[in-house]
């Protein structure tokens, strides 16, 4: 037991310094190089103004955002695997992603300006609230649907799930068809799920959400733990399973929603995290802190090799979206799995 | 614990256990039988809150169970219901900590006390040399004894065991069946569902046969477990001869030729 716990702790601890340092790196790299010791120095309130900008206003927004949609994609995907007891129902699987994403091109292209930026308004709470509200919607559907007498069937949760996602993508499609070719253009750009040019206003909703239900989380932690035996024990535990499960399932909806709307649905992330932390502490349940850092490390890693991987390999000065890399880890570690499900374990 | 009047079903219409009063004797191992959708379980599970009634109550200590908050009612009650899920990989000593959560507050690590209950369930299941073990990688037998010792953990007074023996073979059920036993003998009120007739009889201190819904009998089992009771609720033919002091249930045989 004592091992199992030293494990997890020494898990996060690592995951946790190693995005940073990875996060240092990325604000040092890019079309200007600063040395880290001057990014350091930025970070703890001095340097030149030249370097406060690049730092502070260009780099670290995109950095910020990285990390905290790493680490709100991993533990919503670890709550939603615990609850259905499905390593393949995560959100960006089980449609939650899809929904959030048909909300936010929905307000990009509807309340677009034909090219223009949209209001400021609409950017800030719109976005985020029609994400929020569409992975809502999703996971509301996914929920019904695969409840029967009570009990979520594993099984159908990523069926179900896998429809809701083909469904709210063909309305992100349509979406894109009928609108200005220019809104389109960017909420396909946003759809690929990027970090590029972030700013502040992305970061913060992010931000918000995973300051509040971080800790909210993490105070569930123990039910979680009762959760795994089966609902009829954890209830005569004394868990009032209903409540709960409502609880964490609307949690996990609005962290990958938010993170969402701050970066796009950037793939994998949720599916992989969770369960590559699960095997390497050797819990019976994906751990939420080390999830957690594990998928802030996954994506700040992740956008530096996006960012500068073509230009490192000599092939130009390209960028790519962070989640055309996520997707590339991410789509075989999906095959593994679903290999090792079918096999029965 | 005292069952008044209780009416359990799935379908509104379809009572499957019907207006069944039952005093469950303190401190003693009482064992339900009957046969397959007599309403044993699920009587089992209206009595730990699993099912809610359609009307009638369950009072534990003079109090209904429906009434008593959560965490409350689970540190006076335990409850091993069918199908449990095990994780992959927790070990026994993890899994029987797991029975410590209605004692436990939001953070903080196991107290002394935990650490003492849970070693106590392991002694008392005879598992203290396997508790780091995966219980995936433990036998049917001492699984269902780790499942138990989860429960015994719980510290409660009193403990629903629903078809604990169940897939076991003898050698294993026998074992499982002392370890339920050896719980009651130490003051605790235990009631567990069995299907196999003659363990029930061995063990209880008090056998209730269901039929239909509704208890067919109830006693001592020597004086319960009759030729004519297996014939009228069960539709068995058999004969009943006494080991020990208590019945052993003997099938006749209809070889054919």
């Amino acid at each position: 037991m004592k091992s199992v716990r030293s494990r997890t702790v020494v898990l996060s601890i690592l995951f946790a310094v190693l995005a940073v340092v990875i996060a240092l790196v990325s604000l040092s790299v890019g079309t200007t190089k600063l040395p880290l010791a001057d990014v350091v120095e930025v970070l703890l309130g001095g340097g030149r103004r030249g370097t406060r900008l690049v730092v502070l206003e260009l780099r670290l927004p995109r950095v910020a955002t990285g990390l905290l949609v790493g680490m709100a994609f991993a533990v919503s995907g670890a709550l939603l695997q615990t609850l259905s007891r499905n390593p393949l129902a995560s959100p960006d699987i089980v449609g939650v992603n899809s929904g959030a994403s048909a909300g936010a091109v929905a307000v990009i292209v509807l309340a677009g300006t034909g090219g223009g930026n949209i209001s400021g308004v609409a950017a800030k709470v719109g976005i985020p609230l029609a994400a929020v509200l569409g992975g809502l919607l999703a996971t509301l559907v996914v929920g019904a649907l695969s409840v029967q007498r009570g009990v979520v069937d594993a099984g159908k949760v990523v069926l179900i799930g896998v429809g809701v996602a083909a469904a709210a993508n063909s309305l992100v499609a349509w979406l894109l068809v009928v609108g200005d070719v220019n809104d389109a253009g960017r909420a396909a750009a946003w759809l690929a799920g990027s970090l590029n040019a972030r700013t502040w206003s992305d970061a913060i909703p992010v931000l918000i959400a995973v300051v509040l239900l971080l800790p909210v989380t993490m105070m569930f932690n123990r039910d979680l733990s009762a959760l795994v035996l089966g609902d009829d024990v954890a209830s005569s535990l004394g868990v009032r399973v209903a409540r709960i499960r409502l609880a964490l399932l609307v949690i996990a909806t609005v962290l990958a929603a938010m993170a969402t709307a701050g970066a796009g649905p950037i793939a994998f992330v949720a599916l992989v995290a969770p369960q590559v932390a699960l095997r390497l502490t050797r819990t019976e349940r994906p751990p939420l802190l080390t999830t957690a850092m594990l998928g802030a490390l996954f994506v700040v890693l992740a956008d530096l090799l996006a960012r500068n991987g073509l230009h490192w390999a000599h092939v130009g000065p390209y960028e790519l979206p962070v989640g055309v890399v996520t997707a590339a880890c991410g789509a075989p570690y999906l095959l593994h799995l679903i290999g090792r499900q079918q096999k029965g374990r | 614990m005292h069952v008044e009047n209780l009416t359990l079903a799935y379908d509104a219409d379809v009572p499957v256990v019907d207006g069944l009063t039952l005093e469950v004797p303190s401190g003693q191992l009482t064992a339900v039988v009957g046969p397959n959708g007599s309403g044993k379980s699920t009587l089992l599970r209206g009595m730990s809150r699993l099912l809610a009634p359609q009307s009638g109550r369950v009072l534990l200590d003079g109090k209904d169970i429906h009434q008593l908050p959560a965490r409350e009612l689970a540190r006076k009650l335990g409850v091993l219901p069918q199908g449990p899920v095990t994780p992959e990989g927790i070990t026994a000593a993890e899994l029987v900590s797991r029975g410590r959560h209605p004692h436990r507050g939001l953070f903080g690590r196991l107290t002394s006390d935990d650490d003492a209950a849970i070693n106590d369930a392991l002694r008392a299941v005879e598992l203290t040399e396997l508790r780091d073990r995966p219980v995936d990688q433990l036998s049917g037998g001492q699984r269902q004894r780790v499942w138990i010792a989860m429960v015994l953990a719980q510290g409660t007074q009193h403990l629903l065991l629903d078809e604990p023996t169940t897939y076991l073979d003898l050698a294993h059920a026998v074992d499982v069946m002392n370890v339920v036993h050896a719980a009651a003998t130490t003051g605790r009120t235990v009631v567990a569902v069995l299907h196999d007739l003659t363990l029930a009889a061995q063990y209880a201190d008090h056998l209730v046969v269901m039929g239909e819904g509704r208890i067919a009998a109830q006693g001592r089992p020597v004086d319960v477990l009759t030729a004519d009771l297996l014939a009228e609720v069960f539709g068995l033919k058999a004969t009943v001869v006494e080991v020990g002091g208590a019945p052993v249930v003997v099938p006749d045989r209809r070889l054919a030729g």
